[in-house]
């Protein structure tokens, strides 16, 4: 299924000019607070009509300015999980989850309760008012309400954005679930890396108001430039991995990236499992030979993709290693030193690799 | 008999009121509902007109209510002819008459008293329930109306107060007919202005009292159950 918008709309001193096309699992529209990602999840929602523009979902169009077709929300069939869960207080838990199931024609219901309340893991809270729940269930219970009414996309607007690390950590296992076992796109708002190296597919980078680039997570968060807006300390790369060997005696799990072989801290898995690692652009460094006696355990050949100024001392450097694309921030000075350009053979040492999460199964199977 | 017995005629002018109360409650709730939703979430034309409209039997002396009342639903008024012509429906010198009078009197309470409770439902809400596929009349059904019922009890049970006590416009409308238009307030009016009618003005008095603490108290008690049911975090 295709997602494909198209719009321009003034909102005050604000104009969201965004256009992109896209066939991910989960899309994830990413950009600083003020980008515009909130207005663009509620035009293709239908709470905002937009000024100007085209939006649709595979050949089903959701509202077209030059037609003056506009499908209101009611009938968009668009599973809308908010950044304030939103759950209806004079409801029960249960009731909550059943009101969308309620409206929706029995033909197109494709998932039942039973099976998204286990999912979820919230039978134990169905008798429940949504105001004596915890932060984490309300919004289990809010990815559940919007489920069950069968929706042929889900919006997640930064659902997670009042949640502490350890309950995002609990709840990220369910996104991999729904990305991985259903059949739906998922359009999810973030601003945070973290988020978004471990769950999307596909990644479109807002900023401005103007899509700044678009296209697969892992080539997407790999170019360098389109992070430091966002934060400098974050940017990096994203490797997609395949476990090889879970441990080589010292502890360590053997995985493969298109551009090479890496140890990383012991992963409990089986080999051929799908992993993914981010690299940030400031633990990686450079060196124009291979170097014999340095402790770094991950070294990658590759040549230098681009150089990109990144603050008044530093630039970015990116080395093309197989399909991926690693970069470092390392200084103007060393640059020169290396005498490094676009062209030219490199070896990265990564001095430290955050694992993020299970990688999506291969893409190309099930984006019909 | 002792004192605090009532007569028959009082007893017919307790029940009269309170049908009269009931009758003018609820008659007028869908209206009251209806315009205190516009005046919440609608901007048109005329809106501080309608609003001014709304709210005028509160300021106005409630004889001029009941004076203007008689010219438009009196048996020769344009709006009485119209109804007893067509509908049957008979205003003047009856207790309808004293219903819509009250009714009218009562109006700006009940209209308020909603209109506050929608104001301050949330409306990210609704739109919540639009995504998930409830139409504008599902919304209100399922969303607006259940959380805006303690405003809307909170209006009935000021309005019915309003109308158990409302004399001034009743009486100038549909005078003041033992059995007919002779609500309690009428009729401790008259006790007032014979000799020897101390006790049946007191008799009433003490059951307009209980009648109107009954009902504060229905309300408070309704009010907690309902809140503590939607318990907003």
């Amino acid at each position: 299924m295709t997602l494909s918008v198209s719009i321009r709309h003034r909102q005050g001193a604000f104009t969201l000019d965004a256009a992109f096309e896209s066939r991910g699992r989960l899309i994830a529209l990413f950009g600083p607070s003020g980008s515009g990602k909130s207005t663009l999840v509620n035009i293709i929602a239908g709470l905002i009509r937009p000024e100007q523009g085209r939006v649709a979902i595979g050949d089903r169009v959701l509202v077209d300015s030059a037609s003056g077709q506009f499908v209101p929300p009611h009938r968009r069939r668009i599973g809308y999980v908010f950044q304030d869960a939103r759950l209806f207080p004079h409801l029960s838990v249960a009731q909550n989850l059943r009101y969308g199931r309620w409206f929706t024609p029995t033909a197109d219901r494709y998932v039942e309760p039973r099976a998204v309340i286990d999912l979820l893991g919230v039978g134990h809270l169905l008798e429940r008012r949504p105001a004596m729940l915890s932060g984490g269930e309300k919004s289990r219970v809010a990815i559940g309400r919007a489920l069950l009414a069968s929706p042929k996309l889900i919006l997640m607007d930064e659902p997670f954005a009042s949640l502490d690390d350890a309950r995002k950590a609990e709840i990220f296992p369910y996104i991999e679930r729904l990305r991985d076992e259903l059949n739906i796109p998922i359009v999810y708002v973030s601003h945070s890396v973290a988020e978004v190296a471990r769950l999307a597919t596909d990644v479109v980078v807002l900023s401005g108001g103007r899509v700044q680039s678009a296209g697969p997570a892992a080539s997407v968060l790999s170019h360098a430039y389109v992070l430091p807006e966002v934060d400098p300390a974050e940017a990096g790369a994203l490797v997609e991995l395949e476990l090889l060997e879970p441990d080589d005696g010292y502890g360590l799990s053997l995985l493969r990236s298109s551009g090479g072989v890496w140890r990383l801290p012991r992963i409990d898995a089986a080999p051929g499992t799908r992993h993914r690692a981010r690299v940030r652009a400031r633990d990686v460094m450079l060196a124009t030979k291979r170097p014999a006696h340095v402790s770094a355990l991950n070294m990658l050949a590759g040549t230098v993709a681009e150089i990109v100024d990144a603050g008044p001392s530093d630039v970015v450097v990116a080395i093309a290693s197989g399909s991926d694309l690693i970069s470092a921030r390392i200084t103007r000075r060393s640059l020169d030193q290396l005498a490094l350009k676009p062209g030219s053979k490199a070896f990265a040492l990564v001095k430290s690799v955050t694992l993020a999460g299970t990688g999506p199964a291969p893409a190309g199977d099930d984006r019909q | 008999m002792e004192w605090w017995t009532l007569s028959p005629e009082e007893w017919t002018a307790v029940r009269l009121s309170l049908k009269v109360s009931v009758w003018a409650t609820l008659a007028s709730l869908p209206l009251g509902i209806a315009v205190a939703w516009l005046l919440a979430r609608r901007d048109f034309w005329g809106k501080s007109l309608v609003n001014g409209l709304v709210h005028l039997p509160l300021i106005l002396p409630p004889v001029v209510t009941g004076y203007l009342l008689l010219l438009a639903f009196g048996r020769r008024g344009p709006v009485g002819a119209f109804l007893a012509d067509y509908f049957g429906i008979v205003f003047s010198f009856r207790w309808t008459g004293a219903a819509l009078a009250c009714a009218v009197m009562a109006f700006p309470l009940m209209v308020r008293a909603i209109r506050l409770s929608i104001e301050s439902i949330d409306r990210r809400l609704e739109a919540a329930s639009g995504t998930l596929g409830a139409g504008p009349a599902w919304v209100f059904a399922t969303i607006t109306l259940p959380l805006m019922l303690p405003g809307v009890i909170a209006g009935m049970i000021l309005a019915f107060a309003k109308a158990m006590g409302e004399f001034g416009a009743t009486i100038t409308f549909v005078s003041n007919i033992p059995g007919e238009t002779q609500t309690l307030p009428s009729a401790i009016y008259t006790f007032t202005q014979v000799p020897g009618g101390e006790f049946g003005a007191l008799r009433l008095t003490l059951v307009s009292v209980a009648i109107a603490m009954t009902a504060l108290l229905a309300s408070e008690l309704l009010a907690r159950r309902i809140s503590r049911r939607l318990d907003l975090e």
